[in-house]
């Protein structure tokens, strides 16, 4: 069965229709790529998987459960985890905080006005295995908002991870990244890909990233499914070359 | 053995509550009467309450005044009508202003920035308007008089904090102590850091599961039953409460010792109210037009400590002062 499976969904605001009747279905375990031309409509494409806004029409279904009408939150409860185009961090608060805070949530401790000392143990456990596989361990005590991008980025990732996702969501994670920055993301996800056996869709404008990792690869364009195939197909694909690799290469 | 900041942590705290046991010794030494410092611990509380919103949650009420002065008369009209416990007047005036909180806080919680001040603010200024209109039960705008504090009755022992100021400044302090120690103790706990969440990055906090509006509902309805608490300690100490309690500018007069004293910080609030009741007192003593000066004073304060006394990085501030103060090194003039 797919993990996640969108149907037909279209987006307008007002007048402008964003998308119009794209579906994707993601397997458990693969790591999909959404790529386009600007304004191709990936990041609505990605607001309406996560519950940002609701699809004006169509139908999203994560492990078996429509979940199209579910407000945000409650898609973080069911296991879909996302980081942002524009990093969102808590950047008044250490690394450590930022991914306690996630992990603490995703345990169910939100409301508590008292957390015991064998939860809280079972917190930090889990803040310190998010740290180690992310590479920020060595980091934990510093402000996110001293960090370097590279590292913010991961931190975000680490807050995703923090809340034991079952989908992981990453809107163009490498973006403005320099290049050894961009090397040291691709890795980690492909570590969380590979070793960890995540299952990701990811936003991505690089070309080399997108080809290193992806299983399968989405192609939009002007707010609609163009191409879906295995990166070989993809870049073979003549109207994807003619609407989008075309113009970049 | 302690790590260095927690050592700091619990020195500060320690010199904290020494400075505020010792009041009735050390202010009428500097020339202080007691009923200021009561006054001090009472509006540091309400603004300590509002800080709960505005500093750790990111949420900015102009409307605090009302759950301020619903405590008051809650307190003063079961002092006045049914009571004679002390205690029991205040916590039904804790539940007047708290319950009134969380109610209205469930309309607002939707709106954001601007918008929920401006709507706290007009649901304030309902409550101050039926305040100054129910002449029958609340006296209108002579206020609200007829009742006093009464002894506190233990048994074979009895308290009189009407009579003795200093033992009703210790009467304050206990609340003011449980009061400051819930709001420390929320705010440690994976609850507030949800709030700190909230304050930092509405977005991302959202996006990590967090109900944002149940959360900040929460966080005002317990900021509401804090402040209604300071209210109904206010009527205490003057054993009267009247209708500018709750208007707008007590709201505005909260925000500024909130603001005065650093929004970050958990004490700054407190430092804030005594420096504005402090001088509050003084110039009014001094001059009639003792607002505009103090309107002055606040101005200053926002231009050069814009995150308050205790929010400031001082010697960093130093430094910064003396680079802009330092004679320029030739021709660095704007062209």
């Amino acid at each position: 069965m797919n993990l996640l499976e969108v149907r037909n969904v279209s987006k307008s605001f007002g007048s402008l229709a964003a998308l119009s009747g794209v579906s994707l279905s993601v397997e458990p375990g693969e790591l999909r790529a959404v790529i386009g031309p600007n304004g191709a409509g990936k990041t609505t494409f990605f607001n309406l998987i996560s519950g940002f806004f609701p699809p004006s029409a169509g139908e999203i279904v994560f492990d078996g459960a429509d979940v199209t009408a579910l407000p945000a939150h409650r898609r973080v409860e069911i296991g879909m985890a996302r980081t942002f185009q524009i990093t969102e961090i808590f950047p008044e608060l250490t690394v450590r905080e930022n991914v306690r805070i996630a992990a603490e949530v995703a345990a169910g401790h939100r409301l508590r006005y008292w957390i015991g000392s064998s939860h809280a143990a079972e917190v930090s456990g889990r803040v310190d295995e998010i740290m180690d596989l992310t590479g920020l361990a060595g980091k934990a005590q510093r402000l996110v908002g001293e960090l370097a991008h590279g590292d913010q980025r991961a931190a975000e990732i680490a807050m995703a991870l923090a809340l034991g996702p079952r989908l992981l969501l990453l809107d163009e994670p490498t973006a403005g990244m320099g290049d050894q920055e961009t090397v040291e993301i691709t890795a980690l996800i492909r570590r969380l890909h590979k070793d960890s056996r995540y299952t990701i869709v990811l936003i991505e404008h690089d070309m080399q990233v997108v080809f290193r990792l992806a299983d399968r690869i989405t192609v939009l364009d002007q707010g609609r499914l163009l191409a879906e195939g295995a990166p070989q197909e993809i870049a073979d694909n003549h109207a994807v070359q003619a609407a989008y690799l075309g113009k970049t290469t | 053995m302690m790590a260095p900041h927690l050592r700091r942590q619990a020195f500060k705290l320690g010199a904290i509550w020494l400075l505020l046991l010792a009041v009735p010794l050390w202010l009428p030494m500097i020339g202080g009467y007691l009923a200021l410092g009561t006054r001090v611990l009472v509006l540091g509380l309400a603004a300590m309450s509002l800080n709960f919103l505005l500093g750790f949650t990111g949420v900015l009420s102009f409307g605090h005044a009302a759950y301020f002065g619903l405590g008051a008369y809650g307190t003063g009209l079961a002092l006045k009508m049914f009571t004679h416990s002390t205690p029991l007047a205040l916590v039904l005036g804790v539940l007047l202003g708290g319950v009134a909180g969380a109610l209205l806080g469930a309309l607002i919680v939707r709106r954001r920035g601007v918008y929920f001040a401006m709507v706290t603010i007009a649901f304030g200024q309902v409550f101050y308007f039926i305040a100054f209109r129910w002449n029958s039960l609340t006296g209108g705008d002579d206020g609200l008089r007829g009742f006093e504090r009464q002894p506190l009755d233990f048994g074979p022992w009895s308290l009189d904090i009407l009579h003795d100021p200093t033992l009703f400044y210790y009467f304050v302090l206990v609340f003011f102590a449980l009061a400051a120690g819930a709001m420390g103790f929320l705010l440690r706990s994976p609850f507030g850091r949800t709030l700190l969440a909230i304050r930092e990055n509405e977005r991302r906090a959202r996006f990590l599961g967090i109900p944002i509006e149940q959360h900040i509902w929460l966080a005002f309805t317990i900021s509401c039953f804090f402040v209604a608490l300071a209210g109904g300690l206010n009527a205490l100490l003057n054993n009267f409460a009247d209708p500018t309690m709750l208007n707008y500018t007590q709201s505005g007069e909260i925000v500024i010792m909130v603001v005065l004293g650093g929004i970050r910080s958990f004490w700054g609030p407190l430092l804030g109210a005594a420096v504005f009741v402090v001088l509050q007192d003084y110039l009014s003593s001094l001059t009639p037009n003792w607002m505009s000066f103090l309107g002055i004073i606040f101005v200053l304060m926002v231009l050069f400590f814009p995150r308050g006394v205790l929010g400031m990085h001082w010697p960093g501030l130093v430094r910064s002062v003396w680079v802009r103060l330092r004679p320029a090194h030739g021709g660095d003039k704007p062209a």
